[in-house]
This record gives C-alpha cells, sequence and structure tokens, in this order.
C-alpha cells in the first residue's frame, strides 16, 4: 500500500498528509507520511517483521503499536532499542532491524527455535559447566555473544539534555476520558492542574476505540472534553510527556523532548488506563496477530489497514468494536471468535452480526499458521473450548492474515505501585484491582477496572472533587464514586491454550513459553519472585508488560493457590525504559577557583585536582615536574617563594565558649592560649584515629580563627555542628573558607618582601615571633597574618577576603622582584615539607593512624579531662603502638627512588608502607616517611621496601626532621 | 549440545526434579536454626550439611529464597581490598568462587571479567599503589596501569584530559569476576535441601527464648522451635535481630540503590568503577548494564529508589563512560545495608554461648559468601573460630582492632 492508498480521512489523527517523507529500513527504501511511526509507515508498505526475537530469533512485529512491547524494538543511528511503533518517522532515517543473523527474513539462528525443548527454562544453570574449564572457555562467550537486542555506538556522545522543576496542585497523569473529566472537576474548583499525556493527542482510547452507537461516538466524546480541557486556564497540558516514576512525597519525574521535569504535585491522578494483553496460543506472537486494540490504532491514528482477512479473537465486547473498525476500514473479517459460551449480546455484537459476520463462540484460537517462510500468520485453528484452556480435539482452519486479540486488560498500575499501591486480583471479573494508595493519590478510569464511557467520565469527575477536598479547596459532599458494572467486565479469566508442540508465548520478550513456567513450578521456583528470576519472565524490554497476568495465572494454577495469593513481581521507576542521558541532565560537577587561578595558569602552571578546587602543582612544562618542583624548592630555602593556600578551610569560632569547644574538639590545649598566639590543632574522631588538622589563631578572647585541610573542612565544621549540638555550648560557628583567600610568603627574604607592603605590623622577630598572629593590612588590604612554618623557613600566611587575592599576588609579586621571589606549587611544598619532617593529614596518615603513630603525641593534651577521641586514645596507647612513622633516607645512590605506597618488610611479612618520599635536592638524596614496626623505628636501624618491580631497597631510619633540627630558620 | 540438556528435551515427560523441599510443617527441635535464607544462610547449611554431617538443620526466611541483598546485589566479586586480614578472606572467596558451578552441579556463571578501578587524582593513584601492592605481597593480581593499558581494556572511556576529573592511571584487579547471583543462593539451597536441610520460606523469625546465656527456642509466625544453636545471617536486618538476642551491634542501616538498563550486544568486558565519582557500571551476561554507586546519604529501613540517586548515578555514569547517554534504563532497585564503622563484617561468637553472627555485609558481602559459609560451618560444627575470620569477631570493637577497608569499598563494593 503505497501513501496514497492509504485510508481516508477521518482515519490518520496523526498523518500530516501534506508532507510526504522517505526512509530507510534494512536496505530498501520506504515512503511515509509526516506523522507517520516507523512501524505504521513499514506496515503500511507491507513490511510487517520489525525485528527479530531475543532467544529463537523469531519474526516479530506490531503487538500493541502503542510503545508498550519489545517487539517493536528497532536500531537507529547511535539509539539501539527503540520502540518503532511510537517513535515518528522523520525524512531520510535510516532504521535497522535488530538480533538477526544474515537477512531479517531468513535469520541464520532461527534454527534455535526448534532445540526450544532441549533449552527449559533455567536451562542454562543446568548445564555448560561440565567438565570444569569449560563453561569460561567454551560456553560463556558464545552465550553472551548471543545475549543483548541493539547495538550501542561505543563513539556515542549526548546531545543536549536538561532538567526543569514544576509544581502544581494537581498532576493528572493520563489524559483519556477519565484524566480529562479528573482535570475539568479539579480545576473548576480551582486547583491548578497538570495534565500529562504520553500521547500525541489527547483523548487516551477515545483516539482509537469504538463506543457503541455511531462510529463516530468516541470522537465526538473525545472533542468535547479535549476542547473544555483546552479552554481552561487553570489547565496546563502536557502532551509526548511521560510520567516515568512516582517518588516519595508525589515528585513525578515527567519526560519530554529532552528534558527532564521533576514535578511536585499535592494531589495525583493516576487515570494511566489499561494495557490490552495477548491471548496465549501455539504460534501467538507471527507477524499479523497482534492486539485488538493495536489494529485499532493502526486505522485510526495512521489510517493504514491491518490486514486484508482477519480473525478477531475476543472475550469481551471490545473485540466487536475491532470487528466493525476492521470492517468501516474496508477487511473481511472471517469470524469473530469469541471465547465465551455465552456472551451476552450487546450493541457491538449485535452490529456484527447484522453486518454478516461469523461468530463463533465458545471457542478459541488453538495455534496460528504461518506462511512458508514462517514470516507470517496464513491461518487460524480454531477450536471450540472443551473445559478451562483446553481445546477440543478437531477444529476449522480458517485462512486469514490479522488476528486481532482481545482477551482482557491490566490496568496500568505502575505508578500506583512506585507509591505503595498493591495489586490484587478479582476472582468475579479476573482481572487485577489496585489496593493500598497512599494520601493524595487518586484513580480513575480503566485503570480502576472502570470500561463504561459514562462511568469512566464519573469516576474521573469523582477523583478530581476528591483531590479538591484534599486540597481544602471544596468541602462539598462528593457524589458517591461509580460503581463497576456487568459490562465493565472485560477479562475472558483463561485465554491460556497449551499445545503439545509448545509455542504458546507468555513471555514474547524473552520467548517464554507455557512449560517453562511450569517448568520453574516444579524445579521448586514457586514463589512469582523466583519463577521471575529463574524463567526471566518480566525482566525483558517491557517489564512484563504483557506477561504478568498469564503468569500469575499459570503459576496460581500449577502451585494450587489463587491469582491473588500468587501476586505480581515488584514494579519498579521507570514506567517505560528511560535514557541516562535524560536522567544525567547537563553535566553538572563544578569546579572551585581560587582569586589567584589566572596568575597560576599565566605563570605556566600546571594544575591539580584537590576535592572541588584546581591548585597549580607546579609552574612550567608538564614533563618537568622534578626539574620545576627542584627549581621552587630551592628558592624558598635560597630566596623567597609564593605559594596559594586560598583551599585551606577556614572556620571562625565565635562566643564566650569559644575556646571551650576548641578544646573538646582538637587534642591540644586551648583554654590558656593567649590572644595573638596560633597553635596546632589536631582533630582525632572517636576511635581516636587522627582525621584532620590545622592552626588555631585566637584573634580575640572570644574569636578563634581555624584552619582546616583542603579537602576535609567541610567534615571538620559538619563535625563541630553535631556535636556543639550535643554540647549546646555559646559559640557561633561559620565556615568561612570561600570568605577569605591566602598566601603562604616563606623563604629567609620574606620578612623584606612583606615589610615593603606591611607598615602597621611590627615584624621584627621579637614583636612577632613564631607562631605569633597579628591584624594588619598588607597593601593596604585587610589581613590576617599568621607566622607559620609548613615549609622550614621563616614565613607567613597572609588572609585577606577573597576578592583581593589577585591583586595581593600582584603586589607581592612585584615587590619581591628584586628578592627573587619566584611562585611554588604544591608539588614543592610537598617536598618541602617532608624534608622538615611535617605529615600531610591523609597521604602519611590513614583510616587507622592514632596521634603516637605518627608522631603527633606533643600535640595530645592528656591531662583535658575529655576531647573527641580521649578514650580511644588513652586505651590504645596502654596497649602499646603496633606501627610508627619514621623518617628514612636511602644511602645507595643508584636504588631505585620507592614510591609512595611501596611496603616495608620484615622478612615476608609486611609491617609498613612508603607514605612520603622524594629525592631532596637540598639534601642530595633520597628521603622519605614510611609506617614500620616499632622495633624497626629506631633511628640508625634499617628496613627493607619492596620497591617497583619488587626490587628490594634497604633504607636507614633516621630521625626526624630532614632539615633545620634545630627550627634556627623557621623562627629567625 | 551440552548432554544435561539432551535429557530435558528428548523425555516425554519433564525430567526434572524439585531442588527445594516443598512447603511443609515445622519440627519441634533443629540442631542448627538458621536466620534469613539469602546466600550467606544458605552457604552455611550446605556447608553444614555436606563437609560435616549436621544435618538437622532449618533455613528460615521471611519472603522468598535469596530475596533480600542476594537478590539486588550487583555481583561484583573481587579481592583487591587493602587489609591483610580482607585480601586473604576475600581472596580465598573468589577462589570458591571459580570452582562453584562443579562443587553444585549448578552453572553458577562464573566470569573473570577482572576489575578496572580509576583514578582521578593523585591521592587516589598512592592508595591505588598501596593496595596493589599488598594484594601482589598475598598473591591476588592487582595493578597500577597506565592510560594506555586503561585505553585498551575499555576503550569507550572518556579519556580526555579536558573532562572534569580525568583519569590519571588505574588499578586493574586481573582476579575480579562477577557471577549470576540468585544462582549462588539456589545452588547452595539446592545442595543443602538434597541433603536434608529445610527450607522454609515465608516465615519470619519474631523472637528468642533466652535463659541463662543461651537461646533455648526461636519464635516464628509460625510457631515455636527449640534449637541447638542458631545463627543470624539477615543482612540488612542484622540489627534488628541481634536485638532479639540482646546484641546491640556496631551498625548503621542505609539503603543502597542500583539500577538496570535494557540489554544491548555485549561491548563491556572489565567491571568498571569510579570511586571519585562515586558511581560502577558492568555489562551482564544477558547484555544489560548494571549502574551502582554509594548508599543513600541518610539511614533508613525502606527500599524505596529515589529520582536524586538515579539521577547523580547516570551523571556520574556518563561523565566516565558518555556512550551510556544512549542506553535506556528498565529498572531502579534499592537494598537494605548494614554498615560497621570500619567496612568489614561482624562474624563469629556472640555474647550468647550458642548464638553465632554473620552480620555486617554492608555493600559488600555477596562477594564472601562461599568464604562466609565454610568458616561459618567449620565455627559452628567444631565450637572453634578458624584462624581467616577471627579478626573480624564482635569484640574487635572494643579491642580497637578494626579492619579498615573504607578506601577500598567506596563505590566498588
Ligand atoms: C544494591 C546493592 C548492590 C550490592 N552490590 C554488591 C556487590 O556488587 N558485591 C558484593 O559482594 N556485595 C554487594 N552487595 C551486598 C550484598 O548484597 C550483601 O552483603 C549480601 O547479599 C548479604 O548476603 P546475605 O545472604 O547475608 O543477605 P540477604 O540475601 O539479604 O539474606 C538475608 C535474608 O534474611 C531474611 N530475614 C531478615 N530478617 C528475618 C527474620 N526476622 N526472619 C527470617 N528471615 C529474615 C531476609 O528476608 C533475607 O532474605 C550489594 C547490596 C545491594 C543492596
Amino acid at each position: 500500500m503505497s501513501v496514497e492508498e492509504r485510508l481516508p480521512a477521518p482515519a490518520g489523527l496523526l498523518l500530516d498528509r501534506s508532507k510526504k517523507i522517505s526512509f530507510r529500513f534494512q536496505d530498501k527504501q520506504y515512503e511515509a507520511w509526516q506523522g507517520d511511526s516507523i512501524a505504521s509507515a513499514l506496515a503500511a508498505s507491507g513490511q510487517w517483521i520489525l525485528s527479530r526475537s531475543f532467544k529463537y530469533h523469531r519474526p516479530r512485529g506490531i503487538l500493541s503499536m502503542a510503545g508498550q512491547d519489545a517487539n517493536a524494538l528497532v536500531q537507529l543511528p547511535s539509539d539501539p532499542n527503540t520502540l518503532a511503533d511510537v517513535t515518528p518517522v522523520s525524512d531520510q532515517l535510516a532504521v535497522v532491524a535488530q538480533n538477526f543473523k544474515g537477512s531479517l527474513e531468513h535469520d541464520k539462528h532461527a534454527w534455535i527455535g526448534r532445540f526450544s525443548r532441549f533449552m527449559p527454562a533455567g536451562f542454562y544453570y543446568k548445564a555448560f559447566f561440565r567438565p570444569k574449564g569449560v563453561w569460561e572457555k567454551i560456553w560463556a562467550p558464545i552465550i553472551r555473544s548471543r545475549a543483548g537486542l541493539g547495538v550501542v555506538d561505543t563513539n556515542y556522545t549526548s546531545g543536549y539534555f536538561d532538567k526543569q522543576y514544576a509544581f502544581t496542585d494537581v498532576a493528572v497523569i493520563g489524559a483519556g476520558p477519565a484524566g480529562l473529566s479528573a482535570a475539568l472537576a479539579a480545576a473548576n474548583g480551582g486547583a491548578s492542574v497538570l495534565l500529562v499525556d504520553e500521547n500525541r493527542l489527547l483523548g487516551g482510547s477515545l483516539t482509537y476505540a469504538r463506543l457503541a452507537g455511531a462510529a463516530d461516538a468516541a470522537a465526538r466524546h473525545r472533542e468535547q472534553l479535549v476542547s473544555a480541557v483546552g479552554a481552561h486556564a487553570n489547565i496546563t497540558v502536557m502532551c509526548e510527556s511521560m510520567c516515568n516514576g512516582w517518588f516519595t512525597d508525589n515528585w513525578l519525574a515527567v519526560i519530554k523532548g529532552s528534558r527532564l521535569y521533576k514535578v511536585r504535585a499535592k494531589e495525583v491522578i493516576v487515570c494511566s488506563g489499561s494495557m490490552e494483553q495477548p491471548a496465549i496460543f501455539r504460534n501467538n506472537d507471527l507477524p499479523g496477530i497482534m492486539l485488538g486494540s493495536a489494529a485499532q490504532r493502526l486505522i485510526k491514528w495512521y489510517a493504514v489497514r491491518p490486514g486484508r482477512q482477519a480473525v478477531v479473537l475476543t472475550g469481551n465486547s471490545h473485540g466487536y468494536g475491532v470487528a466493525l473498525d476492521l470492517l468501516d476500514a474496508g477487511v473481511r473479517v472471517a469470524a469473530v471468535v469469541d471465547m465465551r459460551a455465552e456472551p451476552t449480546a450487546d450493541a457491538l455484537s449485535r452490529a456484527i452480526a447484522d453486518r454478516g459476520v461469523r461468530i463463533i463462540t465458545g471457542s478459541a484460537i488453538y495455534e496460528a499458521v504461518p506462511d512458508a517462510s514462517k514470516n507470517h500468520v496464513v491461518a487460524v485453528e480454531v477450536r471450540g473450548i472443551s473445559a478451562r484452556g483446553r481445546c477440543a480435539d478437531h477444529g476449522e482452519r480458517i485462512p486469514c492474515d490479522l488476528v486481532c486479540m482481545s482477551p482482557g486488560y491490566t490496568p496500568a498500575y505502575q505508578l500506583i505501585c512506585h507509591a505503595g499501591g498493591r495489586v490484587a486480583y478479582d476472582d468475579a471479573t479476573s482481572m487485577f484491582t489496585l489496593e493500598g494508595l497512599p494520601q493524595h493519590m487518586h484513580m480513575a478510569g480503566s485503570v480502576t477496572g472502570m470500561y463504561v464511557h459514562e462511568s469512566v467520565c464519573a469516576e474521573g469527575r469523582y477523583a478530581g472533587r476528591a483531590a479538591l477536598q484534599s486540597l481544602g479547596l471544596s468541602t462539598e459532599d462528593i457524589e458517591p464514586a461509580p460503581v463497576r458494572g456487568l459490562s465493565d467486565r472485560v477479562n475472558f479469566d483463561w485465554p491460556i491454550f497449551a499445545h503439545p508442540a509448545g509455542k504458546e508465548f507468555v513471555d514474547f520478550d524473552e520467548d517464554l513459553q507455557i512449560h517453562d513456567i511450569i517448568v520453574s513450578t516444579l524445579d521448586g521456583y514457586e514463589d512469582i519472585q523466583l519463577v521471575k528470576r529463574y524463567t526471566t519472565v518480566g525482566m525483558g524490554p517491557s517489564q512484563g508488560r504483557h506477561s504478568a497476568l498469564a503468569t500469575a495465572r499459570i503459576v496460581a494454577d500449577a502451585t494450587g493457590r489463587t491469582v491473588a495469593e500468587t501476586g505480581v513481581t515488584t514494579a519498579r521507576p521507570p514506567f517505560a525504559p528511560e535514557r541516562i542521558a535524560h536522567n544525567a541532565g547537563r553535566s553538572f560537577y563544578p569546579e572551585r577557583h581560587s582569586a589567584m587561578h589566572h596568575r597560576h595558569l599565566e605563570a605556566g602552571a600546571q594544575m591539580l585536582i584537590a576535592g572541588a578546587w584546581l591548585r597549580p602543582a607546579f609552574y612550567g612544562e608538564k614533563g618537568q615536574r622534578d626539574q620545576c618542583m627542584a627549581r621552587e624548592a630551592l628558592n624558598v630555602r635560597q630566596n623567597v617563594g609564593l605559594v596559594d593556600v586560598s583551599t585551606l578551610g577556614g572556620i571562625e569560632v565565635r562566643g564566650p565558649d569559644a575556646a571551650e569547644l576548641l578544646q573538646r574538639i582538637y587534642t591540644f590545649r586551648f583554654a590558656k592560649q593567649a590572644v595573638g598566639r596560633c597553635r596546632y590543632a589536631v582533630m582525632a574522631n572517636e576511635q581516636g584515629v587522627v582525621i584532620d588538622d590545622g592552626v588555631a589563631c585566637r584573634l580575640h578572647e572570644q574569636l578563634y580563627y581555624v584552619t582546616a585541610t583542603t579537602g576535609g573542612v567541610d567534615r571538620v565544621y559538619q563535625s563541630m555542628l553535631r556535636w556543639n549540638a550535643q554540647w549546646r555550648l555559646n559559640v557561633d560557628i561559620a565556615n568561612v573558607t570561600s570568605t577569605w583567600c591566602g598566601v603562604n610568603i616563606a623563604g629567609p627574604k620574606s620578612r623584606e618582601v612583606l615589610r615593603r607592603l606591611c607598615t602597621d605590623v611590627d615584624l621584627s622577630s621579637q614583636a612577632f615571633p613564631y607562631m605569633g598572629v597579628q591584624e594588619g593590612h598588607v597593601a593596604e588590604i585587610p589581613a590576617r597574618i599568621m607566622r607559620v612554618g609548613f615549609v622550614g623557613e621563616l614565613g607567613y600566611e597572609i588572609h585577606v577576603p577573597q576578592h583581593y587575592g589577585e591583586y595581593l599576588w600582584d603586589r607581592l609579586m612585584e615587590v619581591g622582584v628584586e628578592y627573587g621571589i619566584q611562585p611554588f606549587g604544591i608539588e614543592a611544598q610537598r617536598l618541602l615539607r617532608l624534608e622538615k619532617g611535617h605529615i600531610i593529614i591523609g597521604q602519611d596518615t590513614d583510616a587507622m593512624s592514632f596521634p603516637a603513630e605518627v608522631n603527633l603525641d606533643w600535640a595530645v593534651a592528656k591531662e583535658k579531662p575529655f576531647f573527641v577521641g580521649n578514650r580511644a586514645i588513652q586505651e590504645v596507647n596502654t596497649r602499646g603502638l603496633t606501627r610508627k612513622l619514621a623518617g628514612f633516607v636511602i644511602e645507595d645512590a643508584n636504588a631505585p627512588c620507592p614510591q609512595e605506597s611501596h611496603l616495608v618488610l620484615d622478612g615476608d611479612r609486611m609491617t609498613g608502607r612508603v607514605t612520603s618520599c622524594y629525592v631532596s635536592p637540598t639534601l642530595g638524596k633520597t628521603i622519605g616517611m614510611a609506617f614500620v614496626a616499632p622495633e624497626q623505628a629506631q633511628p640508625g636501624s634499617t628496613v627493607t621496601i619492596k620497591s617497583t618491580n619488587g626490587r628490594l631497597v634497604e633504607a636507614k631510619i633516621v630521625k626526624l626532621p630532614f632539615y633545620d633540627p634545630d627550627n634556627k630558620r623557621q623562627e629567625m | 549440545m551440552p548432554h544435561a540438556l539432551i535429557k530435558y528435551g528428548l523425555s516425554r515427560s519433564y525430567p526434572g526434579h524439585r531442588h527445594f523441599n516443598s512447603r511443609k510443617e515445622l519440627k519441634d527441635h533443629y540442631d542448627v536454626v538458621i536466620i534469613g535464607g539469602g546466600g550467606h544462610g544458605a552457604a552455611i547449611a550446605y556447608y553444614l550439611s555436606k563437609y560435616h554431617g549436621v544435618k538437622n538443620v532449618v533455613i528460615l526466611e521471611k519472603g522468598y529464597l535469596g530475596g533480600g541483598n542476594t537478590a539486588r546485589n550487583t555481583a561484583v566479586i573481587r579481592a583487591n581490598y587493602l587489609t591483610e586480614e580482607g585480601v586473604c578472606f576475600y581472596r580465598d572467596s573468589l577462589k570458591l568462587f571459580r570452582g562453584l558451578s562443579n562443587e553444585f552441579g549448578y552453572n553458577i556463571m562464573w566470569e573473570n571479567r577482572g576489575q578496572l578501578t580509576l583514578a582521578h587524582t593523585d591521592a587516589a593513584i598512592r592508595s591505588f599503589r598501596w593496595r596493589a601492592e599488598v594484594n601482589k605481597h598475598l598473591g591476588v593480581r592487582s595493578e597500577v596501569i597506565g592510560l594506555d593499558e586503561i585505553r585498551e581494556l575499555v576503550p569507550m572511556l572518556n579519556m580526555s584530559e579536558h573532562a572534569r576529573f580525568p583519569i590519571l592511571a588505574g588499578l586493574w584487579h586481573a582476579d575480579g569476576g562477577t557471577a549470576r547471583h540468585d544462582a549462588v543462593v539456589w545452588g547452595y539451597a539446592k545442595g543443602a535441601c538434597e541433603r536434608g536441610v529445610e527450607l522454609h520460606q515465608l516465615t519470619t523469625v519474631t523472637g528468642l527464648d533466652i535463659e541463662s546465656g543461651r537461646v533455648k527456642a526461636v519464635n516464628t509466625n509460625r510457631g515455636k522451635i527449640q534449637c541447638g544453636c542458631v545463627v543470624q545471617a539477615v543482612a540488612g536486618n542484622s540489627s534488628v535481630v541481634g536485638r532479639m538476642a540482646g546484641i546491640h551491634l556496631p551498625i548503621h542501616t542505609f539503603p543502597l540503590q542500583a539500577m538496570v538498563t535494557q540489554p544491548y550486544k555485549p561491548v563491556l568486558g572489565p567491571l568498571v568503577s569510579s570511586p571519585q565519582y562515586h558511581v560502577y557500571v558492568q555489562q551482564t551476561s544477558r547484555g544489560e548494564f548494571v549502574i551502582g554507586g554509594g548508599s543513600d546519604p541518610y539511614p533508613l529501613y525502606n527500599t524505596r529508589s529515589t529520582l536524586e540517586m538515579k539521577e547523580s548515578l547516570a551523571a556520574a555514569a556518563m561523565e566516565v563512560l558518555p556512550f551510556l547517554g544512549q542506553m535506556r534504563l528498565l529498572r531502579q532497585w534499592a537494598g537494605i545495608t548494614d554498615m560497621t564503622p570500619d567496612y568489614s563484617p561482624i562474624m563469629g561468637l556472640s555474647p550468647l554461648e550458642n548464638y553465632y553472627l554473620d552480620a555486617g555485609w554492608g555493600t559488600w558481602g555477596f562477594k564472601a559468601t562461599p568464604i562466609c559459609g565454610v568458616t561459618m560451618a567449620e565455627l559452628i560444627a567444631t565450637q572453634r573460630v578458624p584462624d581467616l575470620i577471627k579478626p573480624f569477631s564482635l569484640d574487635r570493637f572494643y579491642q580497637f582492632r578494626q579492619i579498615n577497608e573504607a578506601g577500598a569499598t567506596a563505590a566498588s563494593h
């Protein structure tokens, strides 16, 4: 059928017949109208096979036309597993089928299906492992290579995806008659309403289903509701939008286009409808066999005639509506096969009878017959139903190229289950029902099992009013909710017909037959969850939408339980498969830059990552790390260097109890610390492990400015707040890290440089000794100046409000020129501090380092009544150390420099590891720190380090520090 | 065609037999009562019945067999831990995994894929090297590798130096792998049931009768049973069940989530993880991509999944493996994990004389299933604590002898 031969309007609601487009499927060119989906355009051209199935490589085609099944998965460029039945075709699109070998029509792997009897459920657990080793070498690679459906594009990078928040009084999910009515009722009562539907058109089933009465009855109802909704100022409509998940407190994930909307709704009304189910008989998966509603969608949405001669299998009156629609579309209906023994006549069935269509009651399709190529249905074998699930021994073969199945429905319960609702089963109607909805969630329409148009609308209105009441927008009594009547009975209780030759598919995604489900119960996997896991039923791309009901029935039957007892597996978000890129949105991993960042880049710095910060590692070419580091370090030792320390954490503790807080949080003494003095501060956790360090500066009686490590400050701040929530000390704690920035100017000439810019502070050693802190001005900028020295030289740490950072840097560099000032990076700083024997928390400590092990016992005030970690530290100290951090040198100039983390051995026993190690340009040899056994820690003893490639290197333990043991240089 | 399957195909009636006992009444007395029918409980029962001749054993499971964390876990199996105690323990577990299919006569689909952990900072390189050195010293294959080797192993990684956190190096653990998680618990339960162990599903332990330091009886929703001894193997419910025994465990309980995509043709062999981005990714033998990461931020006993975690896992996964953006997620779920302060389990004796602990498995206990079964069974049968699990006793928390695996656990499980 070429595009011109499509059915006339009003068929083809989604088509724009003014635009013809062309696209490729496999290696052929096809025509389509704008608005066609891939599958509708292909169907119109007689191409029914879309892809091949997962396990047996069976040909598969349209099943639901609603994006609910895996039959329709095809491959687009960089977009595997795309739903051909709902994805609009675009001009020049290149589509290919999935999961076949050779050609789509003649799949070289189709033979696998003939061996299905050798592959019962769980077969891979039962075989492939003997003899030992054969699984990994032979079978696993084979099975693995067969797995999966679409082919991913490993070079893919995603386009633009983003996110938006939205808020509404009422979110109505689903814009069928129930949803439209609910939205109107809620909006009329003054609520703001967000109406979400996955389809391009509003109206839900009214866009394709057949109601009793005139052929256009549904269209007229739809027109009325939709125009009222469109005209309502309180209603925002989102079409082509998938509400894909309900999360705690009515937090809805809605995907539209390339955007993820995160919607907070006060009330949610779920009008998600129901999903028509396949009947289960031999070869029920052949192309040409589809749900009744799929045929209706093809006709009404796409103006495609779904076949030439049809058999309709039904268990309700809807099947008669399908038959009427087929007739109207010019399809011959060979028979309506009604599984019910004595169907109640209604308007639709009478209309069918009136049009002379043969109705065969109390019968079922026992088997569908494929054509010679096995690619399409050519006939069905219809037999009388002799008992539940049983057919008579003989039947009649009816030729047809289209089979429509209408045996019943399953409510689209997924969102309700995300919210904690439970699925029950009503034996009287053979339907799943829903119970246990949380507060602020309502439902209406066929999701509740309501199918008669008038009551569906009434239920929608009822739900809208209930939402209004819950919002406090209405106090009126609401009319009682409508109740389900006989005409709402749509499920045939047992549309499952086993065949001795099998291939009656329960789960199309996973190629599971009735026998597979039963096998699982015979093997002892009886719980529905175990059945799922053992057989993989419901685990495929369609997540059991078409298999849950049948599986529950079959398992119930096989295990002697009711369907209600058997239940269904848990529905988890998302409702429909959703792209990872949608959830990711725009990449958001912010970077923190210090105020001097650009100066580092201009000076040619190589930056390194420290938490969220970027810091200069060294200044120079990438490959020149060692040379740059040595040069920068020597300049600090000989002249003066400048390092950016803005990333260090800064915390202000203010108030009458400020000293007390520090006294408790840190291991050292702070109560008697004089104003104007700094003190080293070590923080331990409750296990007595060292977790951070810094300097506590007492600026006033009641104000401490405490520094913390770059990576640790947030944790330190949090832990201060947490502890003080318990202690309730009278202090105010503020993390001022980003308020201040700072530099450390270090080296024998640092005082001279600083003097040029700082006139209101006496920098002499007497007035401003080591470990002093002063407030004053540097380059006219208000500054906190600390005389501390990590690198072991005379030095000052200058902290200024952060927006002055660049200016401060520039001025120091400017006046420093004549003293030989050079910036130095983190690498040089690490080397310098190692020479001075200072540890870096996190590098020279680990998750189990106690103060005494890392030579910090001097910074623990043992006489304090309490501090965090106190008890543990005492305990550990009385037990004796199991290791100790010691300095070492490697005297053998030819030995390789060990790397940090190389092991220290005692014979074969691991006694520790290297934590820091550098070749020191100042000392001219390899120096380092390492954890060693306590008995190895004596200066003068030697230890063995297992260096690169296992080479053993002797190291001599020495007393720390390596450089300036008398502290003459930092205290000058 | 393997012989085992021909038998199924050629027989007219289904030749299978039940793997587990059908539902029946509880007996009045069992020598060993195992609380929890996850992998751990089943493994303990298996080794008790197979190697120690202890057969009057019952597994009590409140839901369905293996439906707790065993069903929810992402089956990362590795031994590249940091501490000597940890590495030796998990190393021995990995060895058992390799032979498990043949031990059971049931395919657990062990696959030695190798695990690649990415370093994005120099601190990470340092800690990876530490692990690699310790691992190698103890006979576990781990190596710090450079960018070229990383590219070769996983060409799809974002190797750009302009990435927010560029990849600087990797920890390649050639021994790492994965197995079909369900098959592990089923294989153990099947083997145990064949030897006379009883499995009772839908049976909840509601309390313990304790007299003079011993458990006298176990109360369930189906009545009281007398017991010789009791072992708890209830993963995320460890504190709850421990409390029934009057034991306070140093455990905080957090949800842990994971998610899975549709199946695609295989492209990713190794298991990949990035502690910096808090994410790990692997492709299952079915072709699905499984993505997991860190625990939820707040303690909770609830297996709901959150949008926030899904968003952050998706974003993180795409930073590392941008090609994942095109894939579609099918499911997201959560399990309840009991976290110890040092990220190591609690195994062995308890303050009660005939009550044993198998707890504190946090986010990492699936890989320990075999070795935990072996050692716990030995403990129960012989009353002696095997050397391998001595360090993991509850009293290490009183002795300041924690076994800290925090760094080696983050985002890799
Ligand atoms: C998302 C996620 C990913 C993970 N990924 C990994 C991974 O990659 N690698 C890894 O090694 N580990 C991983 N883990 C951790 C791993 O799943 C667990 O540590 C492990 O499964 C614990 O095994 P178990 O048999 O003790 O627990 P479970 O399988 O949880 O078994 C405990 C059983 O006890 C039952 N139970 C509880 N209370 C009672 C009661 N009162 N009476 C009767 N029965 C009771 C429960 O129903 C449950 O079935 C992950 C966990 C999660 C949640």
